[in-house]
């Protein structure tokens, strides 16, 4: 009786912290409508850290025109140049905000515009190769004035 | 008509890497959103913008509902050879606005 009780509780317990674990995951995995946009978009490859840099502002006060460059390093050749630079954001209505497509005429894989941010989030720059190494960098931007929400 | 503005310099070294600054006016509307009195507003954005130099394509983007207002892009090229630059945007309800440069590439 004594030892289904101590089972009980320990099992209990033992949900109760699996629970915890659950419930506390989602705050930072990236929401699924974002890396459900990244593979349709690159296909099922690797990506790996580095050689982009995306520059954004951390902290916004308004979402509705954030300043923001992505730079990635290459030497910009006929044989190793930057293909594709995209970037995804986890927040907006949509995950998309912006594809490029270069080719070794460009001299530098370097651009930058203004994007919407809905709320404070992470906005993730990736590179594409064009011998099909995907590279990436990651900013998480808190904005203050959410684009999207105001009426006209 | 929206008219782009569009930063070219005029002159430069041949090889020489320069920056294109291209600003155009357009509400890109989100498609997400409704008016004051609750009307919806539907999707109205510009959706690609290309530039060709000398009719060849240098660079092209897709843009997404959330590139902000009046897209201001900018972005870089090597200056092979004196000519023109073409840039086209393109959207919904057949949006199309052009805008050139010209380039003199010196030695």
């Amino acid at each position: 009786m004594d030892q289904s009780r101590r089972e009980l509780l320990t099992g209990a317990a033992a949900f109760a912290g699996g629970l915890l674990l659950v419930s506390a995951r989602p705050a930072d995995a990236t929401p699924a409508s974002m890396q459900a946009a990244i593979r349709n978009m690159l296909g099922d490859v690797e990506i790996g850290k580095g050689k982009v840099s995306l520059d954004i502002a951390p902290l916004v006060e308004n979402g509705n025109a954030v300043p923001m460059t992505v730079a990635v390093e290459s030497p910009m050749t006929a044989t190793n140049y930057v293909k594709a630079i995209h970037v995804f954001n986890e927040k907006n209505p949509k995950p998309n905000v912006i594809s490029i497509h270069l080719g070794p005429r460009a001299g530098k894989a370097s651009i930058s515009t203004r994007i919407r941010l809905a709320d404070s989030q992470r906005v993730v720059a990736i590179a594409q190769m064009n011998d099909g190494s995907v590279w990436s960098d990651e900013v998480n931007v808190i904005v203050t004035l959410a684009a999207c929400v105001e009426g006209l | 008509m929206a008219k782009p503005l569009i930063n070219v310099p005029a002159k430069a070294k041949r090889g020489e890497v320069i920056e294109i600054k291209t600003l155009i006016s357009h509400v890109m509307e989100t498609g997400f959103r409704h008016s004051n009195i609750g009307e919806f507003l539907p999707r109205d954005i510009i959706t690609q913008l290309v530039c060709h130099y000398n009719g060849e394509e240098i660079f092209r983007a897709d843009l997404f509902p959330a590139i902000a207002a009046n897209p201001f892009i900018t972005f870089h090229t090597v200056a092979t050879e004196s000519g023109m630059l073409t840039f086209e945007w393109t959207g919904d309800n057949g949006f199309s606005a052009t805008g050139q440069a010209n380039i003199a590439v010196v030695d």
